[in-house]
This record gives C-alpha cells, sequence and structure tokens, in this order.
C-alpha cells in the first residue's frame, strides 16, 4: 500500500458518488487507498443518526448566531418584576405607583390608632380580604399563656406583588408585634410560616411586605411579644395578591410606551413581557441568555478538547512510537503536568496574562486548559500505539517500508480514532463545566456574559424550587453532547472499513 | 447479519456474570443488618434520655485556641467550652461569669473572682490564669490577630509592638481571687470585652506543656465553661460533654452536644434536619418552600453583620469625587436588594452604618438618632453625575471597577448593582470576582473602586463599627479621611460619659451619611429551624452564636 | 523486572520534585498571601507571624528548607488550622477520600467494562441507545446535582420505609459510603462504558479473533479471553489517573454527606492560600498519582504480554 504512493488521479476519482450501493461497494473494493476519507464520509452521509446529529450541531451554531436577530430581548435586561418565572407567554398586570413610601401606622398609645401619614394613599379597608379569623386561640388559652392577638387585623390599598400593607389594633401589653406570612393556612401558633418583622417598638402597627411578593393567596399573621416571649394567640388574614408592575418598570420594559402618562398609567392592566423559557434569578430572559451562552460554551466546549486533545494524540503518540527513553521522559512529563494544582496555576495564567479585573478571561483560560488538560489523552494515544504497533499489519506496512509517519497517520489514527472520540464526547461537557467553574470564582467570563455552563451552575441552586434555571441549560448542554456523542459514532463506524453491514 | 447473531448468542454470557453481582441474598441481609445497627449508634437530632442533642456546622473549627482564634465557627465552640470574667445571659444581658462582681471607673477596673470557678481538671481558675492568657496574647511572637481588643489595658499596645516586656502590662492578681486591670485610657466599653474570647483564661502550666499545639486536639485545651470537648475527630465530628467542674453546673441541662456532621451545605443540612438527625438547621430561599410546606415553625435572627459598599477614597480614584459618590448612593435602593434580589426572608434593608440592634443611652441607637433617610431619586441622580462629570473634567464616568467575592449571593447582588447603574447613570461597572486572598490583596492594594464588603461587630457599643472609618483603622481598605470624623471617634472612644459618646457616634453617622463615604446595603438575618423539643437557645451577636448553654429538651 | 522498578522510582522521585518546585514557585507568584484575614492585623503582628511561618526568610531559603523537610517527610503546619500539621491532616483524611474512591472505582469499573461490553453487543440497537442517553445525562449534569438528587432519594426511601435505611449523611458505617460512592462513580463508569465499547468494537474484528474462531475456541473463551482481555487495556490507562483524580476530588459529593474526606482541603487551601497545605497535598498527591500510574503501567505489561516483552528488550 504505502509503495503505490505515486498516484496518478484523474478525474474520476473526484466524481461526485451516486448513492446506490454498488458504487460503494466498489469504491471499498477497489478503489485507490488515498480515498479512504472520501470513502468515510460517503458512508457517514449514509448514516441518518450521525446527520441528524451533525444538523443538531448545525442548528445549535444557527440557534446561537441568528437566534439574537429573531428573539430580540436583551439578555442583560433584569427584570424584576419577574424573577426566576417559570415559562410562560404573557401575563397580565396592574401598573402601580414607584413610590412605595409609606410610613405605615403609628400608634398614638396602647388603645387607639392614629393614621399619621395620609398622604395620597387611601386608608380605606378593602373589603374583599376575607378576615378569617382575627383571634385564635390556642388549645388551653389562659392569660398566663401570653399576650391577646392583635384585633382588627387589616389591609390597607389593594395588596399587589410589589407590596402588601396591614395594620392592626394595639395589644395591652406588648413591646413589639412579629409579623409572619404563610402560603397555606396557619394550622397552629408555631406553624404561621416565614416570620418576616419584628416591629421596633408597641406603637408600630403596620407592615409593609415587599418580600418576593407572588401573585398568589398568603395568610399574614400579627403576633405580639412581651419582648421576651411570643404569644400564643395570633392574628391571621388571607390575602389575595395581584400581579402588578410599577409605573417606571413598567415603561423601562416596554410594555408602556415611553411617552405614556403616570396618572393615567396607574391602576391599567398591562401584559408583561412573554418569555418562553422563564427567567433567571435577576428576571433574565432564559431563551436570549441561552442563545447568547452558546457563544462561550461552544466555543470553549468544542476549541478546548480539540485542541487538547489534538496535541495529546500527537505528544502519546510520538512517546509511544519511538518508545524508550524519550517515550519515558515524555511520559514522566505527562505526569508531571496531571499532579498541578489546576486551580492555583490557573490564576497564575490569569495573572501573567495580565487580565484586569472584568476583563474577559476566556483566551488565558483557554490556554490554560490546553496546557493542562492534556496528559490523559496522550497517556491514552500512547497505549493504544503501544498496542497497535504490535498488530500484524503494521508489521505488514513497516516492512513495505513506510515512513513512521504514515504508519501514525494512515494506520494508527484510524485505529485509534474511537478512543479518541470517546474522549473528545466526554471532554466537551468537561470543558463547559470547567468554564462555568471558572467564571464563577472570577477566572473566565465576566458577568452579565453569560453561558450554558454557569447558568446551569446558578440554576443548580434553585433546582427545587425553579428547576426551569437548571434544566433548559442542562438540555443543551444534554443535546451537544448526544449530538457529538452520536457523531462521534457515526465517524467510527465510517472509519472502521472492517465493519460492514 | 451472520455476524450479529453470533455476538447476540455472546451476549447471554454476561447474564451470570450480572446474577453473581447481585443475587446473594444472604450477604445483602447481613449488609442491611451492619446498616441498621449503626443507625442506634449514630444517635438523633433529641435524646431525652441521655440529655443529648445532635446539630452540624458549616466547617472545622479552624482555631480552637483562645489567643488567636479570629473566626465565628470556632468562637462558637469556644463559647461552650471557656469562659471569661463576664459572660451573656439567657436574655443577652452582660452577667457574672467567672467575676462574681466587679467595680469599673475611668481609671481601671477590679474583678472579683468566685472561688467555685474549676478548670475542667478540678484545679481553681485563678487571677493569674487570666493574666497570663492576657500577656500571652500580646506577646508578639504569639502573632494574636485580635490582640489589639486588649489595648485598653495599660501600656498592651507598647507590649504587642515589643516595645515593652510582657510583665510591664497594667494587670495585677492582688490575690487568687481578685485582679486589678489599669486602663491606658477611659474605656467605657471594657465590661463588654471582658467576654469576648481573647479575654479567656488559660493556665500556665497546661499551655506550657503544649506551647505549639494549644488547641489543636480535643485533650491539648483545658476547659472551664458549662461544657468540655470530649472528642474532636478534625473534619469528622465533636461532641461537647457536660463539665464536671463548671461552677454553675447545676443550670447546665444538656449532658451531650453531639456533632456528627459537618457540612457547608444548607441543603444537605436541611435534609439532615427533615431526617431528625440534628436539631438545628438554617435555612435558605431554596429550601424554604419544603419547610412551609412542613409546618415547621421558621424563626428569625439577625446576626449582626452589617454589609456594604465601600468606595475607594484614595485621592487618584474617581470614587474620591463626592458627587459621584451621591450620584451612585441616589441610585441604589436597598430595599429592592433585600426584596427581590436576596430575597430571604430577615435581611433588613440598610440606612446606616450603625445596625438597628446596637443599643444607644436609654434604647437603640437608631432610634435615638435615627439615620438620615436617603432617598432614591434618579433625577437628582443624574444631576450629580453631571456635576461630578464637570468637576473631574471627563465627557463621561470610565467603568468602575467592583470587587467581590466568589459566593453566590455576590455575583447576584454584583449584577444587580451592574444593571442598575448603566440603567440610571450609564455607568458601566467592572464586576472583579475574586477568591478570597486575592480579594484581599485587591482591598489591601487598594485596585478597586467600590468593594462590597461586610463587618462583624467584635464587643457591644457602637464604636465597633464606627472607627472602621477612622483613618489610622487598618479595615479602612477604602482610606477614607475625614479629620472631623476622625475627632468624633477619639470622643467616642475616650469618654465614659454615654450621653456624650452617643452624641459622637451621631456625629459619624451623619457625616458618613453625607459624605457618601459607604453605602450601607442590609443587616444580615437569617432564618432557621429548631427541633420542636429543644427550647432555651441562645442565638447572640456576641459570645458564640448559636448558644445551647442554657438549652434544654422539654 | 527489578531494574525497571528502580528506573520507575526514580523518575518518579524526579517527578515529584518537579511538581513540589513548580507549585512552590506558582503558589509564591500568585497575588495575595496565606496571613492576609478579613480583619486586618497590624505591621508588627504581621511581622512576627511572617517569622513564626518562616516567610520572612527570602524566597529560595524558604524553598531549600521546604525541600529539606519534605525529604524527612514533613510538611509543615498548617496557616489556617492553627497549630495543626499537614501530616496529620492528609492521614487523617485520606482514607477516608481513598475509601470512598475505591468504592467508587471499583463499581464504575466493573460496571463501565460490563455496561460496555454489553452496548457493543447491541451496537445501535436499543440497549446501545438507552445507555448512551444515561451517559449523555451522566455527564452533563453536575454532580453537586446528583449529589442533592440522591440525598432526597434517601430521605423519601426512608420516608417510606419508616425506619431509616441509609442514613442522609455523615461516615462512619458502610450505609453512609453506598450512596456517595454510586454518586462519585458515575462519571467515570460514563466515561468508561463509552470507552469499553468503543475498544470491544475495534477488538472484535481484530485478526486474531478471527483466528480464534477459525480455530473453534469456544465463543465464551474467546469473550473471556482475547476479546474482554484486549478490549479492557484503555480502561486500565486511564484508570491510573482516574484513582488519583477520584480519592482527591469529591469535594462536591463531601460536602453534601458531610464526608471527612480530603477533597475540601484541596478546594479550600489553594482559596486560602494555605501554602503548607497547598504543597502537602499536592506533593502527595503528585506521588500517589505517580504510584497509581506505575500500577497501571505493570497492569498493562500483565494482560497484554506484547508491551511487557517491548519494555524489557
Amino acid at each position: 500500500m504505502a509503495a503505490s504512493r505515486n498516484i496518478n488521479f484523474t478525474t474520476d476519482d473526484f466524481k461526485l458518488i451516486d448513492r446506490g450501493s454498488q458504487d460503494i461497494e466498489y469504491l471499498v473494493a477497489e478503489g485507490p487507498s488515498l480515498s479512504y476519507w472520501r470513502e468515510a464520509w460517503c458512508r457517514l452521509k449514509m448514516n441518518r443518526r450521525a446527520l441528524l446529529s451533525l444538523f443538531t450541531i448545525l442548528f445549535l451554531l444557527l440557534f446561537t448566531w441568528v437566534g439574537p436577530w429573531v428573539w430580540t430581548l436583551d439578555p442583560a435586561r433584569q427584570d424584576l418584576v419577574q424573577i426566576s418565572r417559570a415559562p410562560h407567554l404573557g401575563i397580565s398586570a396592574l401598573v402601580v405607583d414607584d413610590n412605595f413610601n409609606w410610613s405605615g401606622v403609628i400608634a398614638d398609645n396602647e388603645l387607639t390608632v392614629n393614621h399619621r401619614h395620609v398622604e395620597s394613599l387611601s386608608v380605606e379597608v378593602i373589603n374583599n380580604e376575607e378576615v378569617i379569623d382575627n383571634s385564635v386561640l390556642s388549645d388551653d388559652a389562659s392569660y398566663s399563656e401570653g399576650l391577646a392577638a392583635p384585633s382588627n387585623l387589616r389591609v390597607v390599598d389593594k395588596p399587589n406583588t410589589e407590596y402588601v400593607r396591614l395594620t392592626w389594633q394595639p395589644v395591652v401589653g406588648a413591646a413589639r408585634y412579629l409579623v409572619y406570612r404563610n402560603e397555606r393556612q396557619p394550622e397552629s401558633a408555631t406553624d404561621l410560616g416565614v416570620p418576616l418583622w419584628e416591629t421596633d417598638t408597641a406603637r408600630d402597627v403596620s407592615y409593609q411586605d415587599r418580600l418576593k411578593l407572588e401573585a398568589i393567596t398568603y395568610y399574614y399573621s400579627v403576633v405580639a411579644t412581651d419582648g421576651l416571649n411570643e404569644s400564643n394567640h395570633y392574628a391571621v388574614i388571607q390575602v389575595d395578591v395581584q400581579q402588578a408592575i410599577t409605573f417606571s418598570d413598567a415603561v423601562y420594559s416596554e410594555v408602556l410606551p415611553p411617552e405614556a402618562s403616570k396618572l393615567d398609567s396607574i391602576g391599567r392592566m398591562v401584559e408583561l413581557q412573554a418569555h418562553p423559557l422563564g427567567t433567571d434569578y435577576l428576571g433574565r430572559d432564559m431563551l436570549s441568555r441561552l442563545m447568547l451562552g452558546a457563544r462561550i460554551s461552544l466555543f470553549i466546549g468544542i476549541v478546548a478538547p480539540f485542541l487538547y486533545l489534538a496535541f495529546g494524540i500527537i505528544y502519546g503518540s510520538v512517546a509511544g512510537f519511538f518508545g524508550g527513553l524519550l517515550d519515558e521522559w515524555m511520559m514522566r512529563f505527562a505526569d508531571f503536568v496531571i499532579a498541578l494544582p489546576f486551580l492555583l496555576f490557573m490564576i497564575l495564567f490569569k495573572v501573567s496574562f495580565g487580565i484586569g479585573p472584568g476583563e474577559s478571561g476566556v483566551i488565558p483560560m483557554l490556554v490554560a486548559m490546553i496546557v493542562l488538560s492534556w496528559p490523559s489523552m496522550a497517556r491514552l494515544a500512547r497505549g493504544q500505539v503501544l498496542q497497535l504497533r504490535e498488530q500484524p499489519y503494521i508489521e505488514a506496512a513497516k516492512l513495505f517500508g513506510a515512513s513512521s509517519w504514515h504508519m501514525v497517520f494512515r494506520h494508527m489514527l484510524p485505529n485509534m480514532l474511537s478512543v479518541i472520540l470517546v474522549s473528545l464526547t466526554f471532554a466537551i461537557p468537561a470543558a463547559i463545566f470547567t468554564e462555568a467553574f471558572l467564571s464563577f470564582i472570577g477566572m473566565g467570563v465576566v458577568p452579565p456574559t453569560p453561558s450554558w455552563g454557569s447558568m446551569s451552575h446558578d440554576g443548580m441552586k434553585t433546582l427545587m424550587t425553579h428547576p426551569h434555571e437548571l434544566i433548559f441549560p442542562a438540555l443543551f448542554i444534554s443535546i451537544t453532547v448526544l449530538a457529538f456523542n452520536i457523531l462521534g459514532d457515526g465517524l467510527r463506524d465510517a472509519l472502521d472499513v472492517r465493519i460492514r453491514e | 447479519m451472520l455476524i450479529s447473531a453470533r455476538l447476540y448468542l455472546q451476549s447471554s454470557l454476561l447474564i451470570p456474570l450480572i446474577i453473581s453481582g447481585l443475587t446473594s441474598k444472604a450477604i445483602l441481609f447481613i449488609m442491611l443488618y451492619s446498616m441498621m445497627n449503626s443507625e442506634v449508634l449514630a444517635g438523633l437530632a433529641i435524646n431525652s434520655a441521655q440529655r443529648s442533642i445532635a446539630i452540624a456546622i458549616a466547617d472545622e473549627p479552624p482555631d480552637l485556641s483562645s489567643l488567636t482564634t479570629t473566626d465565628s465557627l470556632s468562637i462558637m465552640i469556644l463559647g461552650h467550652v471557656v469562659e471569661g470574667l463576664v459572660g451573656y445571659d439567657a436574655h443577652n444581658q452582660l452577667s457574672p461569669a467567672v467575676a462574681e462582681r466587679w467595680q469599673i471607673d475611668d481609671k481601671g477596673a477590679t474583678f472579683w473572682l468566685r472561688k467555685s470557678a474549676r478548670w475542667s481538671d478540678g484545679k481553681p481558675v485563678t487571677a493569674h490564669d487570666f493574666i497570663f492568657a492576657w500577656q500571652t496574647a500580646l506577646a508578639p511572637k504569639t502573632g494574636a490577630a485580635y490582640a489589639s481588643i486588649l489595648y485598653p489595658i495599660r501600656n498592651a499596645e507598647a507590649i504587642n509592638k515589643g516595645k515593652m516586656p510582657v510583665d510591664k502590662l497594667g494587670v495585677v492578681a492582688k490575690d487568687d481571687h481578685t485582679l486589678v486591670v489599669s486602663f491606658e485610657k477611659p474605656t467605657p466599653y471594657f465590661l463588654g470585652l471582658t467576654a469576648f474570647v481573647t479575654y479567656a483564661p488559660i493556665r500556665r502550666d497546661f499551655y506550657m506543656k503544649h506551647a505549639n499545639s494549644y488547641g489543636a486536639e480535643a485533650e491539648k485545651i483545658l476547659y472551664n465553661g458549662p461544657f468540655v470537648i470530649d472528642e474532636w475527630v478534625h473534619g469528622a465530628s465533636l461532641q461537647l460533654k457536660k463539665n464536671p467542674h463548671y461552677w454553675r453546673r447545676a443550670q447546665v441541662k444538656l449532658d451531650t452536644i453531639d456533632i456528627p456532621y459537618i457540612t457547608s451545605d444548607p441543603g444537605a443540612r436541611y435534609n439532615l434536619f427533615k431526617a431528625g438527625s440534628i436539631a438545628f438547621a438554617g435555612l435558605n430561599a431554596e429550601v424554604l418552600k419544603d419547610a412551609l410546606k412542613n409546618r415547621y415553625k421558621i424563626r428569625r435572627f439577625v446576626d449582626g453583620v452589617l454589609f456594604f459598599l465601600e468606595f475607594n477614597h484614595r485621592p487618584n480614584r474617581i470614587t474620591a469625587n463626592l458627587n459621584l459618590r451621591r450620584a451612585i448612593q441616589a441610585v441604589l435602593d436597598p430595599d429592592v436588594l433585600v426584596n427581590k434580589v436576596i430575597g430571604i426572608p430577615g435581611n433588613i434593608p440598610g440606612k446606616s452604618l450603625f445596625p438597628k440592634w446596637l443599643k444607644g443611652v436609654h434604647q437603640q441607637f437608631r432610634v435615638e438618632y435615627p439615620a438620615k433617610e436617603v432617598e432614591r431619586d434618579y433625577d437628582l441622580a443624574r444631576h450629580y453625575l453631571a456635576q461630578a462629570k464637570q468637576e473631574l473634567g471627563l465627557e463621561s464616568i470610565p467603568p468602575l471597577v467592583f470587587l467581590t467575592g466568589d459566593s453566590p449571593n455576590a455575583s447576584k447582588e454584583a449584577e444587580y448593582f451592574q444593571r442598575v447603574l448603566k440603567r440610571h447613570l450609564g455607568i458601566d461597572l467592572k464586576i472583579d470576582k475574586q477568591i478570597f486572598k486575592q480579594r484581599l490583596a485587591r482591598m489591601k492594594a487598594g485596585s478597586f473602586d467600590i468593594v462590597s464588603a461586610g463587618w462583624g461587630p467584635d464587643f457591644d457599643d457602637p464604636i465597633t463599627f464606627g472607627n472602621l472609618f477612622a483613618s489610622w483603622n487598618e479595615n479602612n481598605h477604602g482610606q477614607y479621611r475625614n479629620s472631623e470624623y476622625d475627632r468624633w471617634v477619639a470622643v467616642a472612644e475616650n469618654t465614659i460619659e454615654p450621653q456624650r459618646r452617643m452624641a459622637a457616634m451621631a456625629e459619624m453617622q451623619r457625616i458618613l451619611i453625607d459624605e457618601v463615604a459607604l453605602v450601607p446595603l442590609y443587616e444580615r438575618g437569617t432564618i432557621y429551624l429548631q427541633h420542636e423539643r429543644l427550647k432555651g437557645v441562645a442565638r447572640r451577636i456576641f459570645g458564640g452564636d448559636p448558644y445551647f448553654g442554657f438549652a434544654y429538651i422539654e | 523486572m527489578l531494574h525497571y522498578l528502580m528506573k520507575r522510582l526514580a523518575f518518579g522521585v524526579l517527578t515529584i520534585w518537579f511538581i513540589a518546585t513548580a507549585t512552590f514557585v506558582g503558589m509564591h507568584a500568585v497575588p495575595g498571601d496565606p496571613l492576609m484575614s478579613d480583619k486586618a492585623v497590624s505591621p508588627e503582628i504581621r511581622k512576627h507571624l511572617e517569622q513564626r511561618y518562616g516567610l520572612d526568610k527570602p524566597i529560595m531559603q524558604q524553598y531549600q528548607i521546604y525541600i529539606m523537610n519534605m525529604l524527612k517527610g514533613d510538611f509543615g503546619i498548617s496557616f489556617t488550622q492553627q497549630n495543626r500539621r499537614v501530616n496529620d491532616i492528609i492521614a487523617e483524611h485520606f482514607p477516608v477520600s481513598a475509601l470512598l474512591g475505591v468504592l467508587a472505582i471499583g463499581y464504575a469499573t466493573l460496571g463501565g467494562i460490563m455496561l460496555g461490553a454489553i452496548t457493543s453487543l447491541y451496537r445501535n440497537r436499543w440497549p446501545d441507545y438507552l445507555l448512551i442517553v444515561f451517559v449523555v445525562l451522566g455527564i452533563s449534569i453536575p454532580s453537586f446535582v446528583f449529589a442533592s438528587i440522591g440525598q432526597l432519594m434517601i430521605l423519601k426511601v426512608n420516608a417510606w420505609l419508616g425506619f431509616q435505611l441509609l442514613p442522609v449523611a455523615g461516615w462512619g458505617s458502610i450505609s453512609h459510603m453506598i450512596v456517595p460512592s454510586l454518586i462519585l462513580g458515575l462519571g467515570i463508569l460514563a466515561y468508561l462504558t463509552r470507552l469499553m465499547r468503543s475498544s470491544m468494537l475495534e477488538v472484535i474484528h481484530a485478526d486474531y479473533i478471527r483466528t480464534a474462531r477459525a480455530k473453534g475456541l469456544s465463543s465464551q473463551r474467546i469473550f473471556y479471553r482475547h476479546q474482554l482481555r484486549n478490549a479492557v487495556l484503555p480502561v486500565i490507562t486511564v484508570l491510573g489517573p482516574a484513582i488519583a483524580a477520584i480519592t482527591t476530588g469529591g469535594f462536591v459529593v463531601e460536602l453534601i454527606f458531610a464526608i471527612p474526606g480530603l477533597g475540601r482541603y484541596f478546594v479550600q487551601a489553594v482559596q486560602q492560600l494555605d501554602y503548607t497545605v497547598i504543597m502537602g497535598t499536592t506533593v502527595f498527591y503528585g506521588a500517589f498519582l505517580v504510584l497509581m500510574v506505575t500500577l497501571a503501567d505493570l497492569l498493562y505489561g500483565l494482560i497484554d504480554p506484547r508491551i511487557r516483552i517491548q519494555k524489557v528488550a
């Protein structure tokens, strides 16, 4: 085979092959040896699954480069009205005033209540909040068990996701009050839910809740305390919260036109920005972040593994092929590199590249990954070469006087390919997550630039409460990895002359 | 076709392999049995018969030598096993501990030690043990990071700087049970200092025996608190047992505090609580919903730490410009940060360097001297910005470097600030996320414009926050310099009279807000779960938190 | 053989020396130092701390002292864990990580070989696809998620059974090791499965298999003696470094299951710039790695006699 290197190409050699199997049979059986890679390509084209994965990869590239032209939402825009929102295609919301400053209600003394601050807000009591029980007593209520429950717990203004305003009557003997919030009706004094607040004094008989309000039903409870012990008696109120958006947020997120007048807009219903894949922990659109994030992830996930695997293969092949002392030294150097502490040298790379604060460290990250990650591939390649070079066909090629390069690249590499491809497909997610970890500790991409890896990294923390923040980026990583795996399998089969259906 | 048929046959050969791996029922049973047995030994969240509780901690305590320790976790453990002159009672008020009574004036203090105070080997705790501990902490070669907390004692600073021998320290033992301290200068908050762990006693003979490894193992510490460390398996577990020699042993109601789990993952700790393996667990936003679903009683605690944005005031920095700082202050809303971005209950939006819980003359300092409200006003902010640009002679403000840590919350907050400044002021923020030591190095070198910082108080007096912005303070990383401010700090530090001190503190508060030396973000609050039958757990800002010395099982 | 081992030993020592030197240089080149803390200390105290840890000496002298101590087997005292010897840290926590790692590697290797062999037999049919989906999920989802879900599953199973079958977290008995080691081994299992599958496909069509068949050997004998034995070589190649990596890199699993392993010290030491712990753990890890790689190479020779012959020749 090696002897017949001076081949005269004819135009026939470059003719497109028919899809008919006969031609392929012909090619495989009698074609010139140089068309090996072409033959493989023909076979790959016949593998529907492999083609599908090839298209998937093309789709991902389109998704990241063309996607932002179609879905034009700014991936850095924070919509604090919609934090960690599950996928939706539009929610209507009430426009409310931006000014939440509510000085609340201060009791003059323990028995009378004075609405000290009555600016623009009405102090009328909304009637649609049903007061369930104003003084639930525990099983064996007696005076010694604590202070009475505050009476007349009620909501001031229309409760919405921007604020819920509560006020109540003072309790004789109370030092302070505690405000709780639950998502289901409390069953006992130990089941009041989230402790939101403890008032400063006994005269503070109101509270404005703004804590991550959702458009659901809440049960607010107020308990008096003598300063040391909480009373067993509590007042509870059911509050249905309506989705709202402040006027300035509405203008900012373009659900109201910029020229909209504040007076006319307040009280109107508007449609909130749709987020087909939901939003993240700062209310940023997941879809546009995934589109943008694909760039970094695909770049790091594909370029880094290709480069370091290529280097590892060459390194390992050379070591394995020539053997002897060279092999020994080269492999010991590889051991040395594996053992270096990755994080420490990552920091060093960043420092030595002179990457300033807030500047993207993608290139030093890439270099560091290549410099520090190749040895395992080198070991694998060396092992394969050691195994392969004892094969009879290599001996045969040697006898024919084939050059070392020829033997490595023409005979050994195709046979090593399956193992290399496995490593490659595993190196992709590894690189994506390494990027995420390094970005997290400030070594890689700088915020607000997203990447799939860092998105899943962030999503992990809300796995139970907002799973979509993990699922979507993880899905995209999985699709990429799957595509490369199947493509790899297809490639392997295509290159394996021995497997024939 | 032919080949694959043969392969199909071969696959049946694998089945015995699988079976042999799985079906040894006997082995399985033995394993199950051994597992259940081990659980009996592992213990449960609470055990009323043995009067024991189990808790988890986030990390291995890094330093259990009271002389050199600095971290809150070690101080929590030490809070249970050593006791100073005074301590804190169940209501977090200073109360007698080793000292039965005391007398303090502006020249010095005298402490009368109780004769019943004992070390865990039965020997009495004497005034000499305090003198030895204080001298050792101040000895330069000890390198105690907290030595400066002893500086109110006469000559302490000079000793710590190596200018005087340790025996010149202004403290004498009149007899075994009378300790007389003379002050360098009047120190109104001295009593609170003596509850701090660096002031805890150490016995000379024991310390000398373990000179270079004191505190490294359970048996290399001498205890005088309500508990002793019975067992310490590094990185894995600790077990505290009631100290049989403790003078107030009758009031200690727990026999054992078991710490069999060390993990910093809040999810894991919550799962342990749910499984009934620990009696105490913090909550984060992620597990809060599940806790609500399980109808657990949720408690709240404000741990005293203030988080704030510190500007770099070095003259060559753009943030040295007051109007720029004002513009930034006018757009940052701690209320939105706390309620929407952080979204964990318990945090209090920051308004001042001095947190709400600090005591003033009679009531809370902030009730007596309310902090000036800063309006969020975007138009005003833009006006300040225009002025700043004019003063600086700049067309536009160059990107500011925002230095922050690598915790999930830190990056979330940084991204929020980045967006807010961009949206309202058009200022770019370069987020410089750094791991711990690199961040400290940058803070020290001043290579930042704004840094996200936090401060936990050392003792119960507003000055522990106030002197943070004194020009001489090593922790003043932004190098804020204001001679008027420094004067007020000096007044607050050296005056005995509470009214004058608090008035000085109020002046400091005013200056900081007017000059926008910092932007207070929030006072940290936490929410947590406690086993329903476990009572009397003290949550406290000082003296180690949480404290189980008064805890009991109902 | 002895000659070969001696040679490897000499190389090993050299490698470790390189690792120690590179780490020492890298560590000191990184900004910041181990003596910095949240609350600043005065320059005077700092000076004494530097003296105590020998940081006041010229860097070359520090290096010299360090190497000399290392030769004596003394890694010094930790900066962040006061008064604790690095030797003790390694001695106490490495066995935990090693036990967990060995369990994980053990099941992952057996499982990987088995599943890889199965999938190669069922190439491009549903068991193959099912496995590839599992593998892809296994490597595309961060191990933190598996660990969290694993812990939740324990809770659910215990609640369903009404008694504690497995502990939620902690360390001490076999029952504590089961779920963490399963999760720790997932990635390696996935990798070895795929590697084994590829390698099997290579081998199935090799000439010597055809020859064996032609000889009339039983398919069982061919499978075990020829196919499996040849196909397992790449697995062994990656196993050496994998054991070393897994026994020290189980940080996430150790965190979630509250396991006192060495993993957290590896991660924390760099963040805290704890010089002595960085040096100690890196050098120890390097030595362990060299040992594992040597073992893998020896095993390689045992399984494939041709390679052994080559080496000796």
